[in-house]
């Protein structure tokens, strides 16, 4: 019997190569949804997401230093302050693998409520940075992202574990 | 004497520690780019490294572009070659007077012996996006150190000043506009000749700070570049005064101005060349080459 919920069926081991892919993926989400000339602050922070998702799916695989280096990453691409999302995304992933055995006992529909928090940490952090160095506030749809973000939880889930997923085979003599 | 038994399993260092650590170091990046602006080497290599992928992001995008001009109808190439046509004779006879103005000009200039002005000319570049970041106002434009773009280069559209650049990467360089919170811009109304500086708000706005109560301003006066600075050559259109409020709690007018560009809403755009600065006086340049005094003279 599993003591958490991780997952209603037994998981194939994840392949890190896959988890490389799908941060990857997030940072083109992102650069595309900078296509756009509108403001897009309500667009969740792709990047978080994914991050958040892996530190709290897999720890030994996501931490603190890939989340630095994305972080960097899209300071330069969002043309912000060097070392904004970096301090977010580290923060933020901390908290993520510390609170990782704790979300995970929640069923996959509840774990989107203990990562919203997370994702609005995303966004207090670049608040708080920017605000110390004389910037207006932008407005309250700067935390319509982070909502979005855990809405999509549950989908999204389901969509980064679908390599793990492994054909279910009822085996007669071996009940599990 | 402690003993601890050789641990199972290999772990890095801990969690708390990586995290004062990380911080630490973002904390340090953070304050060297606000405070000294001394990371430029480390931004332009992730930046020239990303560039593919951000090319990649885009590409979808400029796909449906050229797909969507590809197969917008003929009817509107066709309406939209008259139209232009018109424009351009309509024009034509304002050009030719400004180039026969302008060879009238520097000769008048040249027999008062004055500075002859340097032509605005420039190179046209595409905006490749504007950047996510909600707290600054910033175009991402694909011409770069390589095409010999340099700080400080003024960026127009058809209607007026767009901005400046403010930062140049090897492929791509960054326009503040003039609507951004932290941009200022020195100009002087047409109409008369009063001359201020314009900073931007931040909500598209533009505001003309410091203007005396009794200023001549009215709304719907036109604000031109005034050249002083040295980073915008002078006479291009930056904005118009929409609203003068003059209230008696405050020593100063608020006077509120919209750009004249199309801001936030065009494709294409000029960066003008570099203007040369104004040479210093003679004195000075003598001051800043004797060696006893060099140091005093680099800190003023």
């Amino acid at each position: 019997m599993h003591s958490t919920h991780s997952s209603a069926r037994i998981l194939l081991p994840v392949r890190p190569g896959f988890i490389v892919f799908t941060v990857f993926v997030a940072f083109l989400l992102n650069f595309f949804f900078s296509n756009f000339s509108d403001p897009r602050l309500w667009i969740p922070d792709w990047v978080a997401l994914v991050l958040v998702f892996w530190s709290i799916r897999e720890p030994q695989y996501v931490g603190m230093g890939s989340a630095f280096v994305s972080g960097l990453v899209m300071d330069v691409a969002d043309a912000s302050l060097m070392g904004q999302h970096a301090l977010a995304y580290v923060v933020v992933c901390y908290a993520s693998v510390t609170l990782s055995k704790r979300v995970l006992r929640f069923p996959l529909k509840w774990q989107a409520l203990q990562a919203l928090p997370l994702l609005i940490a995303v966004q207090v952090v670049q608040l708080c940075v920017r605000l110390s160095f004389g910037v207006s506030f932008p407005g309250f749809g700067y935390f319509v992202g982070p909502f979005l973000g855990a809405a999509l939880w549950f989908p999204l889930a389901h969509l980064l574990l679908l390599p793990q997923y492994q054909p279910v085979e009822r085996d007669e003599n071996r009940p599990i | 004497m402690d003993y601890q038994a050789p641990p199972f399993f290999k772990r890095g260092p801990a969690p708390l520690a990586l995290l004062c650590f990380y911080t630490a170091l973002s904390l340090a990046l953070i304050i060297f780019d606000a405070r000294f602006q001394t990371l430029e080497l480390l931004r332009s290599g992730l930046s020239l490294l990303m560039y593919p992928f951000q090319r990649l992001a885009f590409a979808p995008a400029s796909l449906y572009e050229d797909a969507h001009a590809h197969f917008s109808s003929l009817n509107r190439v066709q309406a939209d070659n008259t139209r232009l046509k018109r424009v351009q004779l309509e024009n034509a006879a304002r050009l030719l007077r400004v180039q026969q103005l302008e060879v009238e000009n520097e000769r008048l200039r040249k027999l008062l012996d004055m500075r002859t002005l340097k032509k605005a000319d420039g190179q046209v570049a595409r905006i490749l996006y504007s950047a996510r970041d909600p707290f600054s106002r910033k175009l991402v434009v694909d011409k770069g150190g390589i095409d010999g773009i340099s700080r400080g280069q003024a960026v127009v559209d058809y209607n007026g000043v767009i901005g400046q650049v403010t930062r140049v990467f090897p492929h791509v360089s960054e326009v503040t506009l003039i609507t951004d919170k932290n941009h200022a811009i020195p100009v002087q109304i047409l109409r008369n000749g009063l001359r201020s500086v314009l900073f931007g708000i931040g909500n598209g706005q533009l505001e003309l700070r410091f203007t005396q109560v009794n200023a001549d301003i009215q709304s719907d006066d036109q604000l031109v570049t005034s050249g002083l600075g040295g980073a915008f050559p002078a006479g291009l259109p930056v904005a118009r005064v929409v609203s003068v409020e003059h209230d008696a709690a405050h020593a100063f007018a608020r006077v509120y101005c919209l750009p004249l560009a199309g801001i936030e809403n065009f494709s294409e755009l000029m960066i003008l060349d570099p203007i040369d600065p104004t040479p210093l006086p003679q004195e000075l340049v003598a001051a800043k080459t004797s060696p006893g005094r060099k140091k005093r003279t680099a800190r003023q």
